[in-house]
């Protein structure tokens, strides 16, 4: 819910004691905070990983390369907010128009690429009920994902405003915000693609 | 009321309210001020229904094999009293304070975000509602204010947990917006000159309290997410059949839990920082060690979670290492109550009842940290665990410490917040009768406990020799109760009657007794200068801090704006709003679908949908 606040234009406009816009530090207290929420999953999974006494394994449904594609997705779209961010800062709506679409456009690759994955481990016979690795695998996942797709509908609402008009030079920070949280969510899968997928299978 | 000074463009999809009326304005305002009444009624109301619950367990406890309530109906009883006065008395309580206070404090006109506050508030409400529901169907929660794993996955338990379960998700959600609001609030809108070092212990306890709030809660919300999952979906994480694991719910709520008790008593802590000085007649003795001493706490708290679970078998370097962090917070512990104390010494002292309260929890809290300490050995701990004995620590800091406190915040801020005095008379019979109730009701449980006497047992065979000391307990009960009654019947009187207190009853030091009692729905008509710590006390007596004179000055061009911002309306204050209480309405229903009919959760989902969208688009003014 947090994230609610962080869009209309500041309440207190103007001097703060730090100087610093508190959407901003809004935003960055958000971010500290899902770190616990995300530690708390990813400790869940270290704790159960290593849990399927019947069900497939880890190394049974993981698809390493098919995961690389869409985490390099992932980590293109950050790249697309980055310009994005500089577009708008430039006052070049158009090409803040094209970027934004583009970073929603590879969310959107790694959330159907998501949802691909998880109805694959379905078939494969992994899920949420499948012992303790299932379960832990889903909800880490899972949660990313409802991130993921939370930042889409984000960035489509700014794509939005932009498309009538309302995105001016000046409101330049709702899209700085906005690219907090994406990079945030980025980074978050780099750390999961790497405890989840990768060392495992060294 | 909030006027706009140039005509804004209104095209959100509701207009915003104007100056609405009576019920409307409560339900719509975004003043900190009022949102501040919202949480200390409610929690008032809260606090009488888990003190209820209370009376009952000591009813049926008084004499050995009595039959005032079942075992079922004993287990529901200590579960909702525990949640509801940790979850829904003492954190919406000192919210209040923090919402009513912390503006005026730090010279600011409202908080960082002010329709998330009031969300924040119907979110609580909702919360507090969600956890009672059971009641409706008499599925209440009966599995421990902790609720252990596997007692409640779905083979082992009814279904009075969901409600514990999913009341408490949405507690938390309310808890997240108020921590992130507060600590905005505290970074960014402080008058100027009132650096960190300058900032009222109160503010500073706040501070660190939303911290806290912030960096704690997602633990639980994980942990509870997890066990709904076990019960919902079929998810295994606590399921052992599956290979879940309980000790991983006692890590994941101790991670939390831990933090939380501090949540519970930094703000306590601060109220005292600011009475004990005030009555005293002297600045707080060694403010900086004072700020170290709460950072210092909160980050410790977070590493000390498992003396909670020494009988569990941690291994001894774990519960080694976990008994030395514990002690360790003895001293920043330590510290806070010998800074008390030496404020207090050669102070020209007055016993009004704040400051009565404040001394009652100086003493209350150090028997309490006292027994806390002892339990920090692991050997020790083992024989009291799930004894009267922790029983007994805990309620001496919740209630001689946190509670106690809160009661002297009431009495020392309510002429500020009424512009009334609570009646001196009562308010003394109020606080020795709740002082020597408490003392009746909670010492003798250390007795009991060292005797062997488990806690949640609904009853006990006469043989054991302890109903001596389980009538003395329940008599102090009722003498608490009583002392309850007084402080109502001392309010509803100061309401309709009592004494007018002008602007600074107290001769008080901080900012808040700078502006008129009520202050006016600005707070301030110009924010003020802050020159140094005790910043108000300064401005009246710069000769006895031995700074330049300047002050007065200032302070007259305050009241002439006061009077200036009253006449031409210029100053600019959010407009009330519908979108938070609409928002929080989403949750309550999407919630309410979870635990009698899933239909209702889309539906839940898609209001909170709109209600974001709305809230987002809505104009922003002032
Ligand atoms: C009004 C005075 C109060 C009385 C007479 C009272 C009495 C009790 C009793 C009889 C129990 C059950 C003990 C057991 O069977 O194990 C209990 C548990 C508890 N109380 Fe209180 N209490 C009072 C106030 C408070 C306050 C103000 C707080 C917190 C701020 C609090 C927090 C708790 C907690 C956390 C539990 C543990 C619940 C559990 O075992 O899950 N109590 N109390
Ligand atoms: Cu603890």
């Amino acid at each position: 819910m947090e994230h609610v606040a962080a869009l209309p234009a500041q309440a207190h406009v103007g001097e703060t004691s730090t100087g610093l816009n508190s959407r901003k530090v809004l935003m960055w207290a958000f971010l500290g905070s899902d770190c616990m929420l995300f530690g708390s999953l990813i400790g869940t999974y270290l704790v159960y990983r290593g849990n399927y006494p019947s069900g497939p394994k880890p190394s049974d449904v993981f698809d390493i390369p098919y995961t690389s594609v869409s985490a390099f997705a992932l980590l293109m779209s950050s790249l697309a907010m980055v310009l994005a961010l500089a577009a708008i800062q430039r006052g070049d709506i158009r090409r803040l128009k094209i970027w934004l679409l583009c970073v929603a456009g590879l969310g959107l690759v790694f959330i159907g690429g998501q949802v691909y994955e998880f109805t694959t481990f379905g078939s494969e016979g992994l899920n949420l009920t499948t012992a303790t690795f299932g379960s832990s695998f889903f909800t880490l996942t899972g949660f990313h994902g409802t991130h993921v797709t939370f930042g889409i509908v984000w960035l489509l609402m700014l794509w939005m405003l932009a498309a009538r008009g309302q995105m001016t030079q000046a409101r330049s920070l709702d899209v700085e915000i906005a690219g907090l949280y994406w990079h945030f969510v980025d980074i978050v899968w780099i750390i999961i693609f790497t405890v989840v997928y990768l060392i495992p299978a060294i | 009321m909030a006027t706009i000074a140039a005509p804004v463009e209104r095209r959100g999809l509701l207009a915003r309210p104007v100056a609405p009326r009576g019920i409307w304005a409560w339900v719509t305002t975004v003043d900190a001020k009022q949102i501040g009444i919202l949480y200390g009624a409610t929690a008032f109301i809260f606090f009488l229904i888990g003190g209820t619950e209370a009376l009952l367990m000591r009813t049926q406890l008084a004499v050995p094999n009595a039959n005032v309530v079942g075992p079922g109906t004993f287990n529901a009883l200590f579960t909702m009293h525990g949640t509801t006065m940790i979850f829904m008395v003492v954190m919406p309580l000192s919210a209040a304070f923090f919402n009513y206070i912390v503006p005026l404090q730090i010279g600011a006109r409202d908080v960082a975000f002010p329709r998330l506050n009031a969300f924040s508030y119907w979110v609580f409400l909702s919360g507090g509602l969600l956890m009672h529901f059971g009641f409706l169907i008499q599925q209440v929660p009966d599995v421990g204010w902790f609720a252990y794993a596997n007692l409640t996955e779905n083979a082992f338990s009814q279904r009075g947990v969901d409600f514990w379960v999913v009341g408490l998700q949405v507690l938390g959600v309310g808890s997240l917006a108020a921590g992130f609001n507060f600590l905005v609030t505290i970074i960014n809108l402080r008058a100027p000159g009132l650096t960190l070092m300058r900032m009222p212990l109160f503010t500073w306890t706040t501070f660190i309290t939303s911290i806290l709030i912030v960096l704690a809660f997602p633990v639980i919300t994980i942990a509870l997410v997890e066990l709904m999952f076990d019960r919902l979906f079929g998810a295994n994480f606590f399921n052992t059949a599956n290979g879940g694991d309980p000790i991983l719910w006692q890590h994941l709520f101790w991670v939390f839990g831990h933090p939380e008790v501090y949540i519970l008593i930094l703000p306590a802590m601060g109220i005292v920082s600011e009475i004990v000085p005030v009555f005293s007649r002297k600045p707080l003795f060694g403010y900086p060690f004072m700020v170290y001493a709460v950072a210092s706490i909160a980050f410790l708290s977070f590493t000390v979670w498992a003396h909670h679970m020494f009988t569990t078998g941690l291994g001894p370097i774990a519960a080694s290492f976990f008994a030395a962090s514990t002690m360790l917070i003895a001293v920043p512990t330590g510290i806070k109550i010998f800074n008390w104390i030496s404020t207090v010494y050669g102070g020209s002292v007055r016993l009004n009842t704040p400051h009565l309260f404040a001394l009652g929890f100086i003493a209350m809290f150090t028997i309490g940290g006292l027994s806390g300490v002892m339990h920090a050995s692991p050997p020790v701990d083992t024989q009291q665990q799930d004894t009267y004995f922790v029983v007994a620590h805990f309620h001496y800091v919740l209630f001689g410490g946190s509670v106690l406190a809160l009661f002297g915040g009431i009495y020392y801020w309510f002429p500020k917040i009424t512009g009334r005095f609570l009646g001196e008379g009562l308010g003394q019979l109020n606080f020795w009768l709740m002082m020597i109730g408490f003392n009746l009701t909670f010492g003798p449980m250390h007795f009991l406990g060292v005797d062997g006497m488990p806690r949640r047992i609904f009853t006990y065979p006469a043989e054991m020799g302890w109903g001596l000391w389980n009538l003395v307990s329940t008599i102090g009960a009722y003498a608490i109760g009583l002392s309850v009654l007084v402080f109502i019947a001392n309010v509803s009187k100061s309401l309709r009657a009592g004494e007018r207190a002008g602007s600074d009853p107290w001769d008080g030091r901080t900012l808040e007794w700078s502006i008129s009692s009520p202050p006016p729905h600005y707070n301030f008509a110009t924010i003020p200068v802050v020159h140094g710590r005790d910043a108000f006390w300064l401005e009246k007596y710069p000769e006895l801090e031995g700074h330049a004179a300047a002050a007065p000055d200032e302070r007259r061009d305050r009241t002439a704006a006061h009077d200036a911002g009253e006449a031409h309306g210029h100053i600019h204050v959010p407009d009330p709003s519908y979108w938070p209480i609409a928002t929080a309405a989403g949750i309550l229903v999407a919630g309410t679908g979870v635990l009698f009919a899933m239909p209702l959760l889309p539906v839940g989902l898609f209001v909170v949908l709109v209600g974001v969208v709305g809230w987002s688009m809505e104009p922003v003014n002032g």
